[in-house]
C-alpha cells in the first residue's frame, strides 16, 4: 500500500510541473506583462522599467522560469497588489473557512445523495424515482449563484431562520485557535460560538451541495441499478441473507466504486462553486477572496488561487484512488 | 412421499408494452428425498426460469407465476411470503449458479461469503464460523483452505470458484440443492471433477438435487430421473435407465444423438428457429418442435400433443418406437 | 410423410423466415434505430420541444419584439425609492432597472445566449476532437512513437482537467481581456479536455473492436481504417457530449458574468448579464432575476434532457 501511494505521489510531479509552466506563461503573457501583475495597471513607466530590471525580465525565458519555480518551491507566491502582503499568508488565513464550507457541502451531498440514489434505484419508476431524477436534473441546470440568492432570500431574509452572511455573528466574541470556527468553538468549549458557526454554514453548504448532490444521486442510482442485476446479488439472495445484509455488503459496496471516483472529480467543481457561493453569502473563504481578486485584477492572488486549487484537486484525487483500492481488491493487486 | 411436488408451474413474462411470453408452460414433476433429477433442454426452454421460480428469485415485476410447488408437504414455494422464503433459502433449499466468477462478489473475501451463510442460518459467528468455513472449503476439495478464506474471487481459478460456491450452498446441509448448469462455464477436465464432487456431497448428506443442464451427458451418470423440456413444456419424462435405453421423443433422440460426436459443433442441427412470432405462444398451433422435427406428421401441427404413456411419458404423436 | 404435412412444414418454415426478416429490420443501422428510440422517449421530446422554441425565438424573435432591447427611459424607474414598474399590457414582463422593456430584452437575449453556447461548444468540440483524435489515432495505430505522442497529449489534457472549469475560464478571460469573443473562447476552452478524452477513449475502444481487427487482417490501410471505420463510430458519444456541453456552456457563461468577466458592454441583452444585474436588486424586484434565471434553467434543461436521451438511445448496453 505504501508503495502504491509513493508511486502515485511521484506521478503527480510531471502534472504539477506542467501546471507551473502554464501558470508561468500565463503570468508572462498577461496584458501588460508580468510587471503589471506585480504593480497593477496604473503603474508609471519609470516604475515599470525599474521592476523589469530588478526582476530580470530581460533574461531568457528559461532562466526566469527557473527563478519562478524556485520561488514556488519556497512557498513564495508573491505579494497581493491590493493588500501588499504575501499571497500565501492571505490564503492560509482564509483556507479554514473554505474547508469548513466544502466539507459541509460534501457531507450534505454524500449523506443525502447515496441514500436517495439507492432508494430511487430500488423503487425504480415510482414517484420517488422520478422526483429525484427530475430534481437532480433541475439542480445541475441552475446557476449556483442564483440558487444561493434564492435560498438566502427564502430562509434567511423572509423566514429569518438563518443568518444572511458571514461565518460568525459579530456579537459573539470567540477565541480563535485554528481558524476552523466550529472546531475552535468545540476546543475552547464555547458552545454558542460553535453552534453559531454551524448555523452560518447551513445555507451556503446547502447551496454548494446542490450540484454534487444531484450528480451523486444520479450516479448512485445508475450504479445500484447495474449492481442489482449482477449475478452475485442473486447468489446472496439464494443464500437467504437478510435484505439489510445484501444491501450493505453486496449492493452498496460494489455500487460505491464509480460513485467514489465521481466524488473525486467533483472537488474541482466544488471549488469553482465555492467562488460563487462564498460571494453570495459574503463568506470569508478563499473563494470570496479569489472573486475579489478577479474584480481587482489582483493577478498574483489569482495565480496563487489556481495553483492551490490544482494542488488540492490533485491530492483529493489521490485520496480517492487510495480509497478506491481499499474498496476494490482487484485494483490492489496491480 | 415427495420432498418437492411441482404441479402445473407456469411463468408468463409480460409488461405494459410487450406481448406475454410463456417461458414455463404447465411443468409438473416431483423430487423425492435424496433423489437426483435432471431438467434437460437447450437455452430458452424454461429450465432456468423454473429453478428461479422455485427459489422465489424471479424479478418482482414483469412476470406472473402460477401453479403449485409444495415443499416437504408444507409450504407452497410459489405463493409463500418473501420472509419465509428468505429463511428457507440457503438452509432448506440452496442453489448453485452457472458462472462462478460473476456469481461471487468480487470485493468480498471468500471467507466472508461463506461465513455469512453460517451466521444467517446457523447462528455461527467469529472463530467458530471461521473454523466451520475452513472445514467446508476442505470438504469441497479446496487445498489450503485457511489461506483461501482471506482471498478474493479473482485470485481463485474457475474450478476453485465453483467449489467455493458449492461450499456456500451445502453449508447448512440443505435438503434440496438446485444446480443450474454448474459446469457449463468450466473446462472439460474440471467439469467431471465438479460433477463427481456434487454426486459425493448429495450422497453423503442425503440431499436431493435438481440438476439443470443442456447436456444429456451430464445427467447420464448422475440423475435418477430425467425431465426433458422444450419451449416451456416437459416433452419427455422417464427414469435415467428408461430414457437412455429408449429415447422416445424425437427431441430427446436428437439430443442423445449429438452427445458422442465431440468433433462436430454440438447443437448445430438443433439451432433454434430465429424470430419471435411463434416464440410467444409456441404450443398453440401444435407441437412446438414440429418445425425442426424429422418425424413430423400432419397431425403434429393440428393441436398441441398431450403427455402420454405411463411412467415413461412423452409428448409426441409420432414417437420413436411407433414406426410400423 | 404425407404431402399435406410437407406443405404445412413449408408454411412454418416460411413463417420462421418472415420472423427472421423481421428481426433483421429491427437491427437496422445504429443511427436509425437510435433515432427511432429517441422518438419514443418522452424526455427527448420535451427536450427537443424546449430547444425548438428556444432556437425559434433566437432566430425570429429579435425581428418581432415590440421595443428595442437597448432603448431606455420607457417609464419611471427609481431605484432609490424601489420603483420598477411590473408587468403591464404594454410591457409584458415589466421594465428593468434602466427602464428598458424586459420582454424584448429576454427575447433578444435568447439569441445572444444561443450564440455564446453554440460558438463556445463548437470551439471546444473542434480543438478537443483535434487533440483527442490525434491521440486516439496515434495510440491505436502508431506503434511505439504513437504511444508516446498520445502520452504527451494526454498529460497536457490531464493538466487542464486538474483546473476547475470556471477558474480555467477566468484565467483565460484575464489573459485576453473581457469581451464577447473572450467569453466564448474561455467557455469553449473549458470543454476541450472532456471532448479530447472522450474521442480518444472511444477511438481506442473501437480500435480493439472486432470489425477493425477484421479490416486490418484484410489489409486495409491504417489511415483508411482510422477515417472510414474508427472515426464514424466514435462520433456518437462526442455528439451526445456536445449536446450536454451546450447546457454547461450557458451556465458557465452566466457564472463569468456574475464574476464581472462577462461581456463588458452593459447594453447588450444577454441572460447571464441580466441575471447578474437583477441579483443586485433581488430584494425589491425578484421578478427581474426570475425571467433570465428561468430562461437559463429551461434552456439548459432542454439540452440536458435531449443529451441524456441521446446517450440512452445510443447506448448498446441499454438497447433491447
Amino acid at each position: 500500500m505504501m508503495r502504491f501511494i509513493v508511486r502515485r505521489l511521484l506521478q503527480l510531479i510531471p502534472t504539477l510541473l506542467g501546471l507551473s509552466i502554464l501558470l508561468f506563461l500565463w503570468l508572462h503573457r498577461l496584458p501588460g506583462g508580468p510587471e503589471t501583475a506585480i504593480l497593477g495597471e496604473r503603474a508609471t513607466p519609470a516604475s515599470r522599467a525599474a521592476i523589469r530590471k530588478s526582476m530580470g525580465l530581460d533574461d531568457p525565458l528559461i532562466v526566469q522560469y527557473g527563478r519562478f519555480l524556485k520561488q514556488l518551491l519556497r512557498g513564495d507566491l508573491g505579494n497581493s497588489l491590493n493588500e501588499k502582503r504575501p499571497v500565501l499568508d492571505l490564503f492560509l488565513e482564509r483556507f479554514p473557512g473554505t474547508i469548513e464550507l466544502t466539507v459541509t457541502a460534501m457531507i450534505i451531498a454524500i449523506g443525502l445523495g447515496i441514500p436517495l440514489g439507492y432508494l430511487a434505484a430500488k423503487r425504480r419508476a415510482t414517484w420517488l424515482d422520478h422526483l429525484s431524477v427530475g430534481a437532480s436534473l433541475a439542480a445541475v441546470c441552475t446557476p449556483i449563484f442564483f440558487l444561493g440568492y434564492l435560498i438566502k432570500a427564502l430562509f434567511a431574509v423572509n423566514l429569518g431562520w438563518f443568518p444572511t452572511f458571514g461565518r460568525q455573528d459579530t456579537t459573539i466574541d470567540a477565541t480563535r485557535v485554528t481558524g476552523f470556527y466550529v472546531l475552535d468553538g468545540i476546543m475552547t468549549q464555547e458552545w454558542d460560538a460553535a453552534l453559531d458557526a454551524m448555523h452560518h454554514l447551513v445555507l451556503p453548504g446547502l447551496t454548494l451541495a446542490s450540484v454534487p448532490l444531484a450528480i451523486i444521486v444520479r450516479m448512485t442510482r445508475a450504479s445500484v441499478l447495474e449492481v442489482l442485476g449482477e449475478d452475485y446479488v442473486r447468489t446472496a439472495e439464494a443464500k437467504g441473507l437478510t435484505e439489510r445484509r445484501i444491501r450493505g455488503r453486496h449492493v452498496l459496496r460494489n455500487a460505491m466504486l464509480p460513485v467514489v471516483t465521481v466524488i473525486g472529480l467533483l472537488t474541482g467543481g466544488l471549488l469553482s462553486g465555492a467562488v460563487l457561493t462564498e460571494t453570495v453569502f459574503a463568506f470569508t473563504g478563499i473563494g470570496q477572496f479569489a472573486a475579489q481578486a478577479i474584480d481587482n485584477r489582483d493577478y498574483p492572488v489569482m495565480m496563487g488561487f489556481i495553483l492551490i486549487i490544482a494542488v488540492v484537486y490533485v491530492l483529493v484525487n489521490l485520496i480517492v484512488d487510495i480509497s478506491y483500492s481499499l474498496i476494490d481488491p482487484r485494483v490492489r493487486v496491480r | 412421499m415427495a420432498l418437492l411436488n411441482v404441479e402445473d408451474l407456469t411463468v408468463v413474462f409480460g409488461g405494459k408494452d410487450r406481448a406475454d411470453v410463456r417461458a414455463v408452460d404447465g411443468v409438473s414433476f416431483e423430487v423425492r428425498a435424496g433423489e437426483v433429477i435432471g431438467l434437460v433442454g437447450e437455452s430458452g426452454c424454461g429450465k432456468s426460469v423454473t429453478s428461479l421460480a422455485l427459489m422465489g428469485l424471479l424479478p418482482p415485476k414483469g412476470n406472473k407465476v402460477t401453479g403449485k410447488a409444495i415443499f416437504d408437504d408444507g409450504v407452497n414455494l410459489l405463493s409463500t411470503d418473501q420472509r419465509t422464503l428468505r429463511d428457507m433459502r440457503g438452509r432448506e433449499i440452496a442453489m448453485i449458479f452457472q458462472d462462478p466468477l460473476s456469481s461471487l462478489n468480487p470485493v468480498v473475501p471468500i471467507g466472508v461469503q461463506v461465513t455469512e451463510v453460517l451466521a444467517r442460518h446457523r447462528g455461527m459467528t467469529g472463530e467458530r464460523a471461521r473454523k466451520e468455513a475452513e472445514a467446508l472449503l476442505d470438504r469441497v476439495g479446496i487445498p489450503d483452505p485457511r489461506r483461501r478464506l482471506k482471498e478474493y474471487p479473482h485470485q481463485l481459478s474457475g474450478g476453485m470458484r465453483q467449489r467455493a460456491l458449492i461450499a456456500m450452498a451445502v453449508a447448512c446441509r440443505p435438503r434440496l440443492l438446485i444446480a443450474d448448469e454448474p459446469t457449463t462455464a468450466l473446462d472439460v477436465t474440471i467439469q467431471a471433477q465438479i460433477l463427481e464432487l456434487l454426486k459425493e456431497l448429495v450422497h453423503q448428506d442425503g440431499t436431493a438435487m435438481i440438476m439443470i443442464t443442456h447436456d444429456l451427458g451430464v445427467v447420464a451418470g448422475l440423475c435418477d430421473w430425467i425431465n426433458v423440456l422444450y419451449a416451456g413444456r416437459v416433452v419427455e419424462t422417464a427414469s435415467r435407465h428408461s430414457l437412455f435405453a429408449q429415447p422416445t421423443h424425437p427431441y430427446t433422440h436428437g439430443l442423445l444423438a449429438s452427445i458422442p460426436r465431440l468433433d462436430s459443433v454440438r447443437g448445430d442441427r438443433l439451432n433454434p428457429i430465429p424470430g419471435s412470432v411463434r416464440d410467444l405462444l409456441p404450443w398453440v398451433e401444435g407441437c412446438a418442435f414440429a418445425p425442426r422435427c424429422e418425424r413430423v406428421l400432419e397431425s403434429c401441427v393440428e393441436g398441441p400433443p398431450a403427455l402420454v404413456g405411463g411412467a415413461h411419458a412423452y409428448r409426441c404423436v409420432n414417437p420413436f418406437g411407433a414406426d410400423s | 410423410m404425407t404431402q399435406l404435412a410437407r406443405k404445412k412444414i413449408a408454411k412454418l418454415e416460411r413463417l420462421a423466415e418472415l420472423a427472421a426478416v423481421h428481426a433483421n429490420e429491427g437491427g437496422e443501422s445504429l443511427w436509425r434505430e437510435a433515432f427511432r428510440r429517441l422518438r419514443h422517449n418522452p424526455a427527448a421530446i420535451v427536450g427537443a420541444v424546449i430547444l425548438g422554441i428556444f432556437v425559434l425565438v433566437g432566430f425570429v424573435g429579435p425581428f418581432l419584439v415590440p421595443f428595442s432591447p437597448t432603448q431606455t427611459g420607457l417609464g419611471f424607474v427609481s431605484e432609490a425609492q424601489n420603483i420598477i414598474p411590473g408587468p403591464s399590457a404594454q410591457h409584458w414582463f415589466g421594465l428593468d432597472h434602466q427602464a428598458r422593456d424586459e420582454f424584448s430584452r429576454m427575447v433578444v437575449g435568447a439569441r445572444q445566449t444561443l450564440l455564446v453556447g453554440v460558438v463556445a461548444t463548437a470551439f471546444g468540440l473542434f480543438f478537443g476532437c483535434l487533440i483527442g483524435g490525434l491521440a486516439g489515432a496515434a495510440y491505436g495505430l502508431g506503434g511505439k512513437r504513437g504511444r508516446s505522442l498520445d502520452n504527451v497529449l494526454m498529460r497536457f489534457i490531464d493538466m487542464l482537467l486538474a483546473m476547475p472549469g470556471l477558474l480555467l475560464a477566468v484565467s483565460i478571460v484575464a489573459l485576453l481581456g473581457p469581451s464577447l469573443t473572450t467569453v466564448m473562447i474561455a467557455v469553449g476552452f473549458v470543454s476541450i479536455p472532456t471532448f479530447a478524452r472522450l474521442l480518444r477513449g472511444s477511438m481506442i475502444a473501437q480500435a480493439n473492436a472486432e470489425y477493425v481487427v477484421a479490416a486490418t487482417s484484410l489489409g486495409v490501410g491504417r489511415r483508411k481504417i482510422a477515417l472510414s471505420h474508427i472515426l464514424p463510430n466514435s462520433v456518437a458519444p462526442v455528439l451526445v457530449q456536445a449536446t450536454l456541453t451546450l447546457a454547461t456552456a450557458i451556465i458557465e457563461a452566466a457564472g463569468l458574468s456574475f464574476l464581472g468577466l462577462g461581456n463588458p458592454d452593459p447594453a447588450t441583452a444577454e441572460w447571464g448579464a441580466m441575471l447578474t444585474d437583477a441579483l443586485a436588486r433581488f430584494e425589491f424586484a425578484p421578478r427581474l432575476a426570475f425571467y433570465p434565471a428561468v430562461g437559463i434553467i429551461i434552456t439548459a434543461l432542454g439540452f440536458t434532457l435531449l443529451g441524456e436521451a441521446m446517450r440512452e438511445a445510443l447506448d448498446p448496453k441499454l438497447r433491447k
